[in-house]
């Protein structure tokens, strides 16, 4: 097709072949080698796709790669490090934050922008910031333990 | 290759040298489930060799046909194979759903894999040791009963004089064709050491890396992404489609056959791009609409007309639920892989066999030339019965020659999956002046016969099923008929004892003889305080109980509810479920919640629309699902470990309670009775 743009995405420079119409999580799945993020409506109403753009939580399903030239691009594969899981992560896994974990990607970078802005959030807060990423298994409780689990481990407290 | 050498030459490469059980599987008929029992089909094997495998690095790997759909039966199979085989869970390795190379299975549904997969797998297992043991004793030269096996390794129970085997040494010498005797002594729950424990996902770390390969994660060289041309209505033909403007693009193929018409292309935007471009004509024919759900699920059925028998109160009632859908958050979807001689699909379905039947009968090959491999997937709840993405890919594939991906769009998945079934119940019921129930007459339109029995005490009981021309593809669901049966039966209940002037929880006790959902009603209501508190303005109290599949769940909730305002919440639920021995209390546990608050979406949102053959709330954002904010601010789950029952299965019945324990909590709050799901106030 002859179109080329570079993207920054979790830390490194990448070209891809695609135009500036053509949507980020696939370019992400299948250009980029990332399939962590996932299709769940592409409508922008399940956020199955989140990834943090500049900071900000956002459905990479309809975000158009012309929106996020130039922007930094965090997917769910640059949460651990290394081997190290994040403390979000870790959290997920003790707490079992997950039933089929479809939608888990998606949780954790939404949860990490939360953890990023507000470090002590409550319940109430917890909810309606992830009131945009959908559970269908309905593990919403045992998440919303994990989030405040993670909080809890970032601020430097003991569970 | 035939099924049965690839499975041996993956044996030879793991290092057992066992042999390979010949397995014989049958066709399965093509048929969406969920309409009573399934048609027993094909022959499961008692040789050890096809469940289970030790391999040189003591790994045991386990062969079950069940599938992992986020109900976290691998990791409660695990448990049951450790406990067993006195291995730890880390070392046990699950395969599942893989034609190849597991043991026939007619599906992952109906709350089966606790009370019958896992007695086998345990079997086998418990055989396994044994014969470990055995062989063990023999080179010790000492008697089995000095023996004992743990974490992978047997020795001498007494007087160690150093000697022990590990598993991997001994299991070189376990006969090939040793079979599993029909009767095997498990371990009693009593003495688990393993089962019962809350053990996470064995897969957590892969699923909160993105590591985790779900079917449209899967890529294969060369492979091709697909889009099936869809018409705008259901059940239209296709008249013409004219492709030559997808023609032009460059790396775009086209299949046809009949109304069958997909794209295929390197990338899945050029699908889309190349999709878009056909004009099409479809030849559409009339179809009704929800709003006259109710008259054609009757169908010809004049209201009954008899007078009712007497008794000190008489209810006479109509209830009625909508289609709903499943919404699993990951679309169906398939990767096929045609090879020249045999089909291989990756394909997230509860019936791995079913769909491999599905496949040869779609391609007309034979089955031994399918192979279908399920991915643990992103649920079903009872939607993935049938191999839809799956059929599509392979067809693509075998025309094309390539390894081909196919995903469903949500709007497919809304319009083209089968729902779960709309329904109509008539009922007419009487109690008498004590509070005991005179008759009862329930007739049950199309939604089916799951939780027809009512478990209330009452002499001769008419309670029938019948089954009506469903606009809509309809099949299973989560605990199929049992939702809308225990909403008209609970809901009716609760009228009946309002009729009457008795409080509705001593109205069930008074009718109910079933001991088990006795104790968890009771112990909802204790939890809760029913009888201790009135509610405060705008609110009121509801409960609720039911059976299915071997559990019984109860649920007490307290609803705010403005009827002016049109509005609902769930302030506060509580939950006792009981199924035998619980296996894992933290999956037990997550089960039964997570069917409780998907159980709301069915009490309070969710509702298909259609008309003329269009699904027209066919969107994530004009379908309304259960999300952070409406899980109620007080949950209370208790689980009734009866580690003196046996185990039943615990992914289904949960969800059965809630919507009528909502719907009574609506009329005490209100005095509004809502005898329709989703309940909502008529404005």
């Amino acid at each position: 097709m002859g179109q080329s743009i570079e993207l920054l995405v979790n830390g490194s420079k990448r070209s891809v072949n695609a135009g500036p119409d053509d949507f980020l999580l696939e370019i992400l799945r299948d250009d980029l080698g990332l399939p962590g993020s996932k299709f769940g409506c592409g409508e922008g109403e399940c956020g199955a796709c989140t990834v943090i753009v500049d900071g900000a939580h956002t459905k990479s399903c309809i975000l158009p790669l012309s929106a996020v030239e130039g922007k930094a691009i965090r997917t769910v594969e640059s949460l651990a490090n290394g081997e190290t899981l994040s403390p979000l992560q870790d959290a997920f896994v003790e707490e079992d934050a997950m039933q089929c974990g479809y939608c888990v990607s998606g949780m954790l970078m939404a949860a990490t922008a939360l953890l990023e802005k507000n470090k002590n959030p409550s319940e109430r807060e917890i909810r309606d910031h992830m009131r945009g990423n959908i559970c269908r298994c309905c593990a919403y409780p045992r998440m919303v333990k994990a989030i405040q689990r993670a909080a809890k481990t970032m601020r430097g407290e003991k569970s | 290759m035939s099924a049965f050498l690839s499975r041996r030459a993956l044996l030879k490469r793991l290092g057992g040298g066992l042999l390979v059980a010949v397995l014989g599987p049958r066709v399965l008929a093509q048929r969406e489930s969920g309409r009573g029992g399934q048609r027993q089909g094909g022959n499961v094997p008692q040789n050890l060799a096809a469940w289970l495998h030790i391999g040189a690095d003591g790994v045991a790997t386990v062969y079950t046909g069940k599938v992992e759909v986020g109900q976290n039966a691998r990791t409660a199979l695990s448990q049951s194979v450790a406990e067993e085989l006195c291995v730890s869970v880390a070392s046990v390795k699950m395969v599942m759903g893989d034609t190849d190379l597991c043991p026939f299975d007619q599906g992952t549904f109906g709350s089966r894999t606790t009370p019958a997969m896992m007695p086998q797998i345990r079997r086998a297992a418990a055989t396994a040791r044994e014969t470990l043991l055995e062989l063990a004793a023999k080179k010790m030269g000492v008697e089995r009963s000095a023996l004992r096996a743990e974490n992978g390794k047997v020795f001498r129970l007494i007087g160690s004089n150093g000697a022990e085997f590990s598993y991997a040494e001994l299991a070189r010498e376990i006969p090939p064709d040793l079979v599993i005797p029909s009767e095997v002594k498990l371990t009693p729950a009593s003495e688990w050491k393993t089962m019962g424990k809350p053990t996470t996902k064995v897969t957590g770390r892969a699923i909160v890396t993105g590591t985790h390969g779900y079917t449209v994660d899967h890529k294969l060289p060369g492979m091709l992404y697909a889009k099936v041309l869809r018409p705008l209505a259901l059940k239209a033909e296709l008249v013409s489609a004219n492709t030559s403007e997808a023609e032009k693009l460059e790396g775009v193929r086209i299949v046809r056959d009949g109304n069958f018409l997909a794209v295929a292309a390197p990338t899945a935007r050029l699908a889309d791009k190349a999709l878009i471009t056909i004009k099409s004509d479809w030849k559409e024919t009339p179809q009704p609409s929800n709003k006259e759900l109710v008259g054609i699920l009757r169908g010809s059925e004049a209201p009954a007309t008899e007078a009712m028998p007497a008794a000190a109160k008489q209810l006479k009632a109509s209830y009625m639920c909508p289609f709903i859908a499943h919404v699993p958050l990951e679309p169906r979807a398939a990767v096929a892989d045609w090879d020249g001689k045999k089909m291989t699909v990756y394909t997230g379905t509860q019936r791995p066999f079913g769909v491999r039947g599905e496949v040869a009968q779609a391609l007309g090959i034979p089955e031994n030339q399918v192979r279908v491999i399920v991915p643990d997937t992103g649920s079903g709840y009872g939607g993935k019965h049938t191999g839809d993405a799956a059929v599509e890919a392979a067809r693509i594939s075998k025309a094309l020659g390539k390894p081909v991906k196919l995903m469903w769009t949500r709007n497919e998945e809304f319009t083209f999956a089968y729902f779960r079934p709309a329904g109509v119940v008539d009922l007419s019921a009487g109690a008498n002046a004590d509070g005991t129930l005179a008759f009862w007459n329930y007739t049950n339109f199309n939604s089916g016969g799951a939780g027809l029995n009512s478990p209330y005490a009452v002499e001769n009981p008419r309670q029938l099923f019948k089954q009506a021309d469903s606009p809509l593809r309809q099949g299973s669901y989560r605990a199929l008929a049992s939702t809308f049966n225990h909403f008209a039966r609970e809901t009716a209940m609760d009228e009946l004892a309002v009729a009457c002037g008795m409080d509705p929880l001593a109205f069930r006790v008074k009718n109910l003889r079933n001991e088990r959902l006795l104790a968890v009603l009771q112990a909802a209501a204790e939890k809760f305080g029913w009888g201790k508190t009135k509610p405060a303005e705008g609110r009121g109290y509801g409960l609720a109980c039911g059976m299915e599949k071997g559990g019984y769940v109860a649920n007490v909730v307290e609803v705010q509810a403005d009827k002016n305002a049109g509005q609902v919440r769930v302030m506060r639920c509580v939950t006792v479920f009981e199924c035998g021995a619980v296996v894992n209390p933290l999956h037990c546990e997550n089960q039964v919640v997570g069917s409780v608050i998907q159980g709301m979406g069915g009490a309070l949102f969710e509702e298909i629309e259609f008309e003329n053959g269009r699904i027209t709330n066919g969107w994530m954002s004009r379908y309304r699902v259960p999300r952070y904010t409406d899980v109620p601010q007080q949950l209370d789950t208790i689980l009734l470990d009866r580690k003196d029952l046996p185990s039943a299965g615990a992914g289904e019945c949960a969800i059965v309670a809630i919507a009528p324990a909502i719907g009574n909590a609506i009329f005490a709050a209100t005095g509004e009775r809502l005898r329709s799901l989703p309940l909502r106030f008529s404005t």
